[in-house]
């Protein structure tokens, strides 16, 4: 095209060494469109949102046991706006490289009542949550090892807010691919 | 027109430079001032002097949150996640370690770590809020980059003050 040809002129007006310094800034520049985008793909992933994959029974019925591919976003938990209710992806306080989806009960200050095992009995405890801490526990209370195992976690774990489920529907043909008739 | 037009580009250079340290900041390394003296003589040897120390704080360590007793790391406090400390892991998981001011034996839990400050006198750590979830470390100091006549790496120290004290 035209590009080529003006880079072409350039390339024999300036003699050998212009050819080397073209081709590097060529160079530069492709490597910095393509550092760009890995710089904007962390950031978004980082500090706006992104998809997950979360499963496990321990935020049933809310969430499914086999996979859910839900949308977190970053900003909240920065600016201290979550809360109560929210649910919200954690690192686990048992193993760091784990992240978690739990809901939060109680923030610090809050006392929160709860059952300690609904599977073996109704007993029940009250704890007030201290400073700088979260109570979490996954919505099933019956599967889910949370802050009543491990007790309230530090708000610093906490990643992202889950935001909004993703539903995609497709049609399957249960008779392998081909006609759907 | 002009005017508009340089500052335009003038703010899209920021704005790529801004990104990209940022992106290396978070996932390689950056380079932080430590504040106050509890990880004397390490850092601040001389307290409230002119010049605090930078440390070099390498982030690759986050992907396997695999540590060594005796790393120094950077950490959100559990009292105040806007808040990041420096201190040394003197403990991992599945360790035990003598609680001060009392004879009990703690078992660090999974997933946790005990940190102290090298300047025991005047820290607030591990002794006073207790083990720490890793999730709330941010990175491992490595070396001292600041003030020139104090460059070099962070010793990996280990101290057994925990089973003896």
């Amino acid at each position: 095209g035209t590009r080529e040809g003006v880079e072409c002129r350039i390339w024999t007006s300036c003699g050998y060494m212009g050819k080397w310094k073209i081709l590097a800034k060529a160079a530069i520049e492709r490597t910095a469109i393509v550092a760009k985008f890995i710089c904007l793909y962390h950031i978004t992933d980082s500090y706006l949102f992104s998809p997950t994959i979360v499963s496990g029974p321990s935020m049933l019925p809310t969430l499914n046991m086999t996979g859910d591919v839900i949308l977190a976003e970053y900003v909240s938990h920065r600016l201290g706006k979550v809360g109560p209710g929210d649910v919200v992806l954690v690192r686990s306080p048992e193993n760091p490289r784990k992240t978690i989806s739990k809901r939060i009960v109680g923030m610090e200050g809050d006392t929160v009542t709860y059952i300690v095992d609904p599977n073996f009995s109704l007993r029940s405890r009250t704890i007030l949550v201290p400073k700088g801490h979260v109570w979490i526990q996954g919505d099933n209370m019956y599967a889910s090892k949370d802050s009543r195992h491990y007790g309230p976690i530090p708000y610093g774990l906490i990643l992202g807010k889950v935001f909004c489920r993703v539903i995609i529907s497709f049609v399957w043909p249960p008779d392998g691919f081909g006609a759907l008739g | 027109m002009g005017t508009q037009n340089f500052l335009w580009n003038v703010a899209k250079k920021y704005f790529t430079f801004g990104i990209i340290g940022l992106t290396i900041s978070d996932r390689y390394a950056s380079i932080l001032p430590v504040r106050g003296s509890s990880m004397s003589p390490t850092f601040n040897p001389h307290g409230g002097s002119l010049t605090d120390d930078y440390v070099l704080v390498e982030k690759l360590c986050l992907e396997k949150y695999k540590f060594s007793v005796g790393d120094v790391v950077v950490f959100r406090s559990p009292s105040d996640y806007k808040e990041k400390h420096i201190k040394r892991i003197t403990a991992l998981p599945g360790d035990w370690i003598r609680t001060p001011y009392s004879n009990d034996i703690l078992t660090i839990p999974e997933g946790h770590c005990w940190v102290v400050g090298d300047n025991s006198a005047s820290s607030l750590d591990s002794r006073s809020f207790g083990p720490i979830p890793l999730g709330l470390v941010q990175g491992r100091a490595t070396h001292i980059v600041w003030p020139p006549q104090r460059m070099g790496k962070v010793d990996r120290k280990i101290e057994l003050e925990g089973l003896g004290f």
